[in-house]
């Protein structure tokens, strides 16, 4: 018996020693190689310093990512950090599970100069009076991806401006043979919430939902009708061909050589480092002749604090979030996975040290989410409930009208009809 | 009906069906009966509050036309399923069994072959099936759309993905008929068939007037476990071919509570989709339990 008691003794030494340190959980969903990047991260921070430790875990993509963190929080054993997807933002703010990070750094006097960091991130997940909720951890924006050598065979030297432009292009780049001009991954976001933003138009009421839980959807209005409407004509005549939903089909598509221009999340990038075996660069998505283009909008997600854990660790969770923000670690992200660094000093030191003159597609993003001053009302962002619903209705939509059987117009007065029944059921959920 | 069995100990029987019971209430009953209040609430995600509302989660489901889109699919979805896949395992059985008596061991090999669908899980069987027909990337892909004589694209055509999911949800299950009308025929007394042969019946009078009536308890059997296979276990498959898409075209029942309670998060609607699909596995359950099984000849 005296053994035994002697032995677990000796066993539960070690746990107390560790005592000392704060240890703080934190629940992501970047697999693959991004994973790596992220032990890496943690490893950096852990070392950095003695008083805390940041475990990391990976829960799977975003959607289980945020399922896990439900399920754990019912059971009382949230994690202090959680990867959230933007779109899951009206979720996590209206639930009175989080500690919002404005707060959480007020009262753990970490000090922050939030004009150093780039507006059109941080007001994506602002609340409407400007108070941050959640940490921007990753975050990025579509650009237009090209293929110099297929412009060139069909004679054309500079990627398309403007829709008019590109209009010519996909016409000279058929005559050419190329038998896919362009195609674009994740359309929701990119061929209307990001039309939309650029061209100020709202995708939805009340500040594209920002100031209240009534919006409604508004994505039936003519410019976007045409605009869906010319894609599909691109479409009939297999100038524009779409791949599927995700970012992979279309981004495989673009790096096979099959396809002369790509819309995609400038994430991508380091993807087509690797696969492109051709001359290939990056510019702004196109706008329409005639009009002055807003900043894009980001997508991507943020960290956000769970309520329910000691003071200690919120201190830990404080530190480390400030550590991430630092220009170190902001620019060694960036170059490491092509996400957008979230701070000016670090773009500033990036563009000192050269690396946009080695690398002139890296700043492209960066370029077109700066351009302007955000406007409230349509390109700050996009604050919807159930909006992972709503995209699943607009890729559902979309794929009828890129196969014949529906108009785009149609297709928009289907979304904002069913959309508009998601909104008012989130509504109703949350009064 | 069944004899009434007689133990010796009152208690014991009990006992020996405790386990199952227990099983039974944690696991069924409990999370059933979980799922019968949550379709009368209103809760947020994260279980800090929840209101009552009465019928207001069934009324907002019926407001669009998804889930009656949803529901109409998901019973041609599985009416295809149990017809393709009761047919080729049945077709497939009647071959080994016949074989059998010939080439007894490409016969054993043949049967090993036929059961291995079984033996894979239903989102790798998906993942197969997904790449062997992805229109860019699978291998056979070209080879359907000459033989349709139209481009082959079940990422954008709804007929094509339903056609795709109802093919790969039957493959799977081929197997598990096969094993089941194997057994049933190789039970069907050798006698019968010769004695019917004597007297002149070709072999399709032989199987529709002997073996067909003989097989019925298994073909029941096969019914209600095809049918409870497509409503529910083919969640895998469709997960990984399609998620629903294009267009709902393959967002059947099972998968529309998944994506609306973990996706949308919205658990009174995904609760009250539960109940719906509940109910209807408990009626046609009975129906078949009542209606047909009187015609069925358990000998």
């Amino acid at each position: 018996m005296f053994k035994i008691i002697l032995i677990s003794t000796l066993i539960c030494l070690p746990a107390w020693a560790q005592e000392k340190v704060t240890t703080i959980n934190w629940w992501h969903a970047m697999n693959g190689s991004r994973n790596d990047i992220v032990k890496e991260m943690v490893k950096r921070y852990n070392d950095s310093q003695n008083k805390f430790k940041v475990k990391a875990s990976e829960k799977g993509n975003y959607t289980e990512t945020l399922n896990s963190s439900i399920a754990a929080f019912r059971a009382k054993k949230q994690p202090h950090l959680v990867q959230v997807f933007e779109v899951g933002t009206m979720t996590m703010m209206q639930s009175k599970v989080i500690y919002p990070v404005h707060q959480l750094f007020k009262d753990y006097k970490v000090a922050v100069d939030w004009s150093n960091y780039l507006q059109p991130v941080l007001s994506y997940y602002m609340t409407n009076d400007n108070k941050l909720l959640s940490m921007p951890f990753n975050s990025s924006t579509p650009i237009m991806y090209y293929n110099k050598n297929l412009l060139a065979k069909a004679g054309l030297k500079t990627p398309p401006k403007t829709w008019t432009e590109l209009e010519q292009h996909t016409l000279k780049l058929k005559e050419a043979g190329v038998k896919c001009s362009l195609t674009s991954s994740w359309q929701s976001w990119i061929l209307i919430e990001n039309y939309s933003a650029i061209h100020n138009i709202p995708f939805a009421s009340q500040g594209n939902g920002f100031a209240s839980l009534t919006a409604k959807l508004n994505v039936d209005n003519e410019k976007v009708v045409n605009h869906i409407e010319r894609l599909h004509r691109w479409a009939k005549d297999g100038r524009f061909s779409y791949q599927g939903r995700r970012g992979g089909p279309a981004l495989n598509a673009f790096t096979a050589g099959k396809c002369a221009l790509l819309f995609e999340s400038s994430s991508g990038l380091s993807s087509v480092e690797k696969l492109a075996k051709f001359d290939w660069s990056a510019a702004p998505l196109p706008f329409e002749e005639g009009t002055k283009p807003l900043n894009s909008i980001i997508g991507g997600a943020t960290l956000w604090v769970f309520k329910g854990h000691t003071k200690k660790e919120y201190e830990a969770v404080a530190d480390f979030l400030r550590f991430l923000s630092t220009k170190e670690m902001q620019t060694w992200w960036h170059k490491k996975t092509g996400y957008l660094p979230i701070t000016l000093d670090a773009y500033e030191s990036l563009k000192k040290d050269g690396f946009y003159k080695k690398y002139p597609y890296q700043e492209v993003a960066i370029k077109q989410l700066t351009r302007a001053t955000p406007n409230q009302a349509t390109s700050r962002g996009i604050r919807l409930g159930s909006f992972t619903q709503i995209r699943d209705v607009i890729n559902e939509e979309l794929e009828k009208v890129w196969n014949n059987n529906i108009s785009a117009k149609e297709a928009m007065a289907n979304i904002v009809k069913r959309g508009n029944i998601l909104l008012k059921n989130f509504h109703r959920r949350n009064r | 009906m069944l004899k009434r069995s007689h133990y010796k100990n009152r208690y014991l029987p009990y006992l020996l069906v405790g386990p199952q019971l227990l099983i039974t209430v944690f696991f069924f009953f409990w999370p059933a009966g979980e799922a019968l209040v949550q379709a009368f609430l209103i809760s947020d995600p994260f279980g800090l509050q929840s209101q009552f509302v009465w019928f207001d989660n069934f009324s907002a489901l019926f407001e669009g036309s998804e889930y009656i889109n949803s529901f109409i699919r998901t019973l041609i979805f599985s009416a295809a399923v149990c017809l393709l896949s009761l047919l080729s395992g049945l077709f497939l059985a009647a071959l080994v069994n016949r074989g059998a008596k010939n080439l007894v061991r490409s016969s054993k090999l043949l049967k090993s072959i036929f059961i291995l669908p079984y033996a894979i899980a239903p989102a790798i069987a998906g993942a197969l099936w997904m790449f062997l027909f992805h229109p860019n990337l699978g291998l056979l892909a070209n080879m359907v759309s000459s033989i349709i004589g139209e481009k082959w694209n079940p990422v954008l055509d709804g007929d094509h993905a339903f056609f795709l999911v109802i093919l790969a949800s039957s493959w799977k299950q081929v197997s598990y008929n096969f094993v089941f009308f194997l057994g049933g025929l190789q039970a069907i007394p050798k006698s019968l068939l010769e004695s019917a042969a004597i007297d002149g019946a070709g072999p399709f009078r032989r199987f529709f007037h002997i073996t067909l009536p003989l097989l019925s308890p298994t073909i029941f059997f096969l019914v209600v476990m095809n049918l409870v296979y497509a409503f529910f276990d083919t969640f895998g498959i469709i997960h990984t071919i399609t998620e629903g898409g294009p267009g709902g075209a393959t967002n059947i029942l099972v998968y529309k509570v998944y994506s609306d309670g973990f996706v949308g998060l919205d658990l009174g609607s995904s609760a009250v989709q539960s109940v719906i699909l509940m109910a209807l596995t408990i009626g046609l359950t009975i129906i078949q339990f009542k209606y047909v099984e009187k015609k069925v000849h358990y000998n």
